[in-house]
């Protein structure tokens, strides 16, 4: 449990706190900055250390710390996803947390940070749940608010009498792939995050069943032989708390009764062993006191009929290169000096085709001795519509209400990249040679 | 909401603020009240003290506006207690509150009431909390219960004597999962706050209904529940299993403190379960929500990672594949990128060593310098933790070496020597030509190594390998032009690579010797680089083949510096995943002082009766010291007469004579004496490891500090003899039988002064 609370700001001036126990001093947050700063100078900063009995958890969000601090040996996990539950709350309200809304919306902070948790142990975390009683425009409100049976009924997340004159539902199946490569060209880690997510415009209190292609329940269920080669196989599950976990564990059946709106039913993580999406190759050239020259080339690893749409490659150049020069075979170069790297966009990038593109910067003739470079990795993104790495597919949502009406579920289905990174290869040195050698 | 037209509390800086205030809160609109508690609020947050419109904002309590009460509720937790005559004058409304038609209302009434901390109103509080206890509604009974907690944090008897906690007890079985979560919160602080009053126990029944309440609550109700699982004791085997089946379930929810509260409920469990497929199964499902956890926010990837160390220390099997899932990414925050590294040499094995080295060689090309230093010295751990691989570990160092960044080679340096002590030199043995190769490099940084490690480390290796450098001799005086200027750790080496190069190679460096043994003794402030260089002369004088024993003996091999925390902390960190102590690695009371802090019951505590205490218990520095494993510690205690222990070990008066002693070779008996006092002779101990120079740095075997080579192989005696016979046929020195052994000390100091070669050859 968290004693006290605190939202600061970056110099460590506290904005809003909350003291839920009442068991350390609120001036123990004046040691926060002075520990964080001398810990910075030190080694590396932790986000929780202890301090004469007190221990500080913390987060940081924009120009914003949340601190929790505490006596006992709390729970730390629990803690620090609060923190973060809170900055989501906050954001829901307020659009952008940071700073000034904070200030803006202090009477409303207040409130959410009463509801949220009761002598430091938190409660409900919910926001739509939330903003049906806790609302920025009050006045608004004809007839006095009270306690949404959601906040304590087993199904917390959604309140009765909902209506929709159309009843529907929209499924977005979302892959994120992490990818890994290093200098080498060996790929280190490929990953699928996938997620499910609805927007569920739906009356009443429905009862909805999702089948996927999942392999352990077509093995469970003895359908193995027939369909094995289209299930996949997910490595890891998450569901909203919405879903019956036991029912899940038992039979593999997703049921659950949605809360209203936009959420995320599910998560899942597999590791990919196909080729990596979009594959970049570069070729650096780097006469030192000169110039440095990139050739890069990029390949659409997938089938012909999809196509990746905004593709970006941020190919990271030294922080002292002038004079930009490129060439590309498709799409457009920008040099962005405030990030030191340099962007080539690819609006539509078709699958099975490959593009190149060749850069050319001028580098100061004087130069510090044997500093190290940065090696920041290629980072790319894109998103690859009506396609799945995983291959996973929707097989049938059934929506069940007692007053019985029809409801249109619409699926759709997106790739797009996670933390798709690539290390740069060591560059050819040529020319001139620095001192240190 | 459109920002211009919202009105700005925090603006105000007119003077006389507080007295427009007071009659802003008395004024007779509505709308200026409101506003004018927001200002008071807005002051208040911004740190000034408004204590004093006390009163007035008290009269704005009693309201139909649900905001506008929030905001006065509010002042008065932040006020009460600067104004505990005037809080009474709240109570009233308070009271009546509780009896308001809307459960918003009487919740937030019984909620803050507990909140106000003052003596005075908790005689009022009973009645209404014992009505919200039984409230229809659950929202209202959930914020009853913790309630509890809160009158029981200020006064305990009273929360026992109303038979409050006799209702919490009571309603761990209401129909509703979240009345029950927060009655077991309740319980469990009220437990935590004061353990011997045994106020929440799991039975048989109630284990039941909790796992039945599990499914139907919040996530947060949930960890509470699992939290409060993990105390029960499992009766049998059978039971241990039911509840593992029924928690892991939990491993599929989004939230990854759910998670880690299920972990540790089937760590625990896993414990009684003696079916080995059963456990084995559950360790399977037990690996992807461990590593689904790393794709949260950092900070919870820190706590995780910290806890997955514990895990694997506690079943290494549990993720042995899924090292590629802890390489580190670019934008990894430092703290994170550290711990993945200690995972990663944890999970390391022979199979996928190589993939882990040549990620690390990439870490090592990195900008951030305390990241790079720890993946150079993960190198050398991997060398000491899988010996088929340590070859491959050197080459990678030596790589290093070449790149000449001057950090990346210290740093490989003091690996290097690391490495070696660890008793892989037989790469070095096996490939000389190959390590020769590496000193010219070595010796083209020595301007670069401007830091006292790296140079001892450098020092001590080429006086490790004196025999197999040309031109050590030379090395080493180059750095004794500034012997004085040096740091004490590098004085320390110099001194004793110079003495192994002279046991070494003996006709070409008497005058160094002497030379290092003269400055060190006579010039030197520091009491230890005299100490060992008195120590030095006087072995060399005695009997040179002695010296060559002691100096020149076989290493100890060291473990890797982080082998984890030992058995029995870790089965109480166990029982800790998830919280501080898992973050930290070390016990609750560590970091947690005494048992209550409540700030109102600091003085209560005072007057309570201390705890029970174990008699048989070993005292309390002790049992500190055995679950830090830091069997240091416990040498250092000084609970005998340390004058005792000093008499036992020598009858002579001087501390030089006692080092004296330890060296007479006459002293097997001494030995003896000292085994049994456990206590003081640490200090002797330490002095004599830190005469090796090989042991210097190297951790303390974890036995203890009689185990060191000397004391291990026999008496010196013994010793002596044995190098007799194996040196017997070609002695290098023209030694005088060993000097009497029992010969007054002081004499022979005085002859060394004189002229210690003089005695020798």
């Amino acid at each position: 449990m968290a004693s006290a609370v605190f939202i600061l700001d970056l110099k460590g001036k506290v904005l809003i706190s909350r003291n839920y126990r009442g068991d350390v001093p609120m001036s123990a947050v004046e040691k926060f900055m002075p520990l964080v700063s001398e810990a910075e100078d030190e080694q590396v900063p932790l986000p929780c250390f202890t301090h004469e009995g007190i221990n500080y958890l913390y987060i940081k969000h924009n120009n914003l710390y949340l601190l929790a601090v505490t006596r006992k040996n709390t729970n730390a996990t629990s803690i620090m996803l609060f923190l973060h539950r809170l900055t989501e709350v906050f954001a829901d309200y307020f659009k952008e947390l940071e700073e000034e809304s904070i200030r803006d919306n202090f009477v409303i902070v207040y409130e959410l940070m009463d509801e949220m948790m009761d002598f430091g142990y938190p409660q409900t975390t919910e926001t739509k749940i939330l903003q049906e009683y806790i609302t920025q425009d009050a006045y608004k409100l004809e007839t006095q608010v009270r306690p949404p049976m959601a906040v304590t009924n087993a199904v917390s997340w959604r309140s009765e009498g909902i209506k929709y004159k159309k009843n529907e539902i929209f499924l977005d199946v979302i892959e994120s792939v992490n990818l890994l490569v290093n200098s080498n060209g060996n790929v280190l880690r490929s990953e699928v995050l996938g997620s499910v997510k609805m927007r569920c415009y739906l009356s009443g209190m429905p009862e909805l069943r999702l089948g996927l292609n999942d392999k352990v329940m077509f093995e469970a269920t003895g359908r193995a032989s027939a369909s094995s080669s289209k299930a996949i196989e997910m490595e890891d599950v998450k569901f909203h708390q919405c879903v019956r976990l036991s029912r899940f564990e038992n039979d593999r059946t997703i049921s659950f009764i949605p809360p209203d709106g936009d959420f995320e039913l599910m998560s899942y993580r597999l590791q990919s062993s196909a080729k990596p999406l979009i594959w970049v190759e570069a070729v650096v050239e780097n006469y030192a006191g000169s110039r440095v020259e990139y050739m890069v080339k990029a390949k659409a690893q997938f089938k012909r009929k999809s196509s990746a749409n905004n593709v970006e490659i941020a190919i990271p150049v030294p922080d002292d290169a002038d004079s930009p020069k490129f060439k590309c075979s498709s799409g457009s170069v920008s040099y962005k000096p405030e990030k030191s790297c340099l962007i080539w966009k690819i609006k539509q990038f078709q699958g099975g085709k490959e593009f190149i593109m060749r850069a050319h910067f001028g580098l100061p003739s004087v130069q510090a001795a044997e500093e190290t470079e940065k090696k920041p990795p290629i980072n790319i993104s894109f998103e690859i519509p009506y396609f799945t790495v995983s291959g996973i597919q929707v097989r049938y949502l059934k929506i069940v209400e007692k007053s019985g009406y029809q409801a249109l579920p619409w699926v759709r289905y997106i790739t797009q990249n996670g933390d798709y990174q690539m290390r740069m290869p060591e560059s050819i040195k040529s020319g001139k040679q620095t001192a240190g050698y | 909401m459109n920002i211009a037209s919202r009105p700005k509390f925090f603006t105000t800086n007119k003077r006389g603020e507080n007295y427009e205030l007071k009659a802003e809160l008395n004024s007779e609109y509505r709308g200026v009240r409101k506003d004018a508690v927001k200002k008071v609020i807005a002051n208040m947050t911004v740190g000034k003290d408004v204590s004093g419109l006390f009163p007035d904002v008290l009269k704005n309590m009693h309201t139909e506006d649900l905001e506008l009460k929030k905001l006065v509720y509010l002042y008065l937790m932040n006020y009460a207690k600067t104004q505990p005559e005037l809080v009474i004058l709240a109570v009233n409304t308070f009271v009546m509150d509780t009896n308001d038609t809307n459960p918003l209302i009487r919740a937030l009434a019984i909620r803050t009431m507990g909140c106000l901390r003052v003596e005075k109103i908790i005689d009022y509080l009973t009645e209404p909390l014992r009505k919200c206890l039984k409230d229809d509604n659950p929202y209202v009974r959930k914020t009853a219960c913790l309630c509890v907690a809160k009158l029981y944090d200020l006064n305990p008897e009273l929360a026992l004597e109303s038979g409050f906690v006799e209702t919490l007890q009571e309603m761990v079985s209401d129909i509703n999962p979240m009345v029950v979560a927060n009655a077991v919160v309740a319980l469990s602080d009220i437990n935590e706050a004061s353990p011997e009053t045994v106020v929440f126990k799991i039975t048989g029944g109630t284990l039941n209904k909790l796992l039945h309440a599990l499914n139907e609550c919040t996530e947060w109700g949930q960890i509470s529940i699992l939290t409060a699982l993990a105390d029960y004791k499992a009766g049998d085997v059978k039971e241990a299993e039911g509840i593992c089946d029924r928690v892991l379930p939990r491993l599929q929810h989004a939230n990854g403190s759910v998670v880690l509260s299920a972990i540790k409920v089937l760590m625990i469990n896993m414990r009684l379960v003696r079916d080995a497929n059963f456990n084995k199964n559950l360790v399977k499902k037990m690996a992807p929500p461990l590593v689904t956890l790393l794709s949260g926010p950092p900070e919870v990837q820190y706590v995780a990672l910290r806890n997955i160390n514990l895990i694997l220390q506690k079943r290494s099997d549990v993720l042995s594949n899924e090292m590629r899932v802890f390489f580190c990414k670019y934008n990894d925050p430092p703290y994170v990128k550290l711990e993945k590294l200690e995972i990663m040499i944890r999970l390391c094995n022979e199979r996928n060593v190589d993939q882990l080295l040549s990620e690390l060689k990439e870490y090592a090309s990195e900008v951030d310098v305390d990241f790079v230093r720890k993946s150079v010295r993960a190198i050398g751990r991997c060398a000491i933790k899988i010996e088929e691989a340590s070859e491959r570990c050197i080459n990678v160092l030596l790589d290093l070496i070449n790149t000449g960044i001057n950090y990346v080679v210290q740093e490989a340096i003091v690996v290097i020597k690391a490495s070696e002590t660890a008793g892989i030199a037989d790469i070095f043995r096996k490939y000389p030509q190959k390590y020769e190769g590496i000193i010219p490099t070595l010796c083209e940084n020595l301007d670069a190594l401007d830091e006292p490690e790296a140079k001892a480390s450098l020092i001590w290796i080429i006086g490790e390998y004196a025999s197999h450098i040309d031109n050590a001799d030379e090395l080493l005086s180059g750095f004794l032009e500034n012997f004085k200027e040096e740091n004490a750790q590098v004085q320390l080496q110099l001194v004793t690579a110079t003495v192994k190069l002279f046991l070494k190679k003996p006709n070409e460096n008497q005058d160094i010797v002497q030379q290092v043994l003269q400055t060190a003794t006579t010039e030197c402030e520091n009491p230890d680089i005299r100490d060992r260089a008195y120590v030095y002369w006087r072995l060399l004088s005695t009997d040179p083949q002695a010296a060559k024993a002691v100096v020149l003996s076989d290493k100890p091999p060291i473990e890797d510096e982080d082998t984890g925390v030992s058995a029995a902390l870790l089965d109480e960190l166990i029982y800790n995943i998830g919280t501080l102590a898992s973050v930290y690695h070390k016990p609750p009371e560590a970091f947690i002082g005494g048992k209550r802090y409540g700030a109102d019951n600091v003085q209560k505590a005072v007057a309570e009766p201390a705890e029970e205490e174990d008699i048989n218990a070993p005292p309390p520095q002790i049992q500190a010291a055995i679950k830090n494993n830091d069997i240091g510690n416990l040498l250092d205690l000084d609970w005998d007469d340390p004058g005792a222990a000093a008499a036992s070990s020598s009858s002579q008066p001087s501390a030089q004579n006692d080092l004296q002693d330890l060296f007479s070779p006459s002293s097997p008996q001494q030995t003896q004496q000292q085994s049994p006092v456990a206590a003081k002779p640490k200090s002797n101990v330490d002095d004599i490891m830190g005469l090796f120079g090989s042991s210097a740095p190297a951790p303390v075997p974890q036995t203890s500090g009689f185990q060191q080579p000397m004391f291990q192989q026999s008496p010196p005696q013994q010793q002596q003899q044995l190098q007799q016979n194996l040196f017997g046929g070609d002695l290098l020195f023209d030694t005088q039988p060993a000097a009497q052994p029992t010969s007054p000390p002081q004499q022979q100091q005085k002859a060394a002064q004189n002229d210690p070669f003089a005695d020798l050859f």
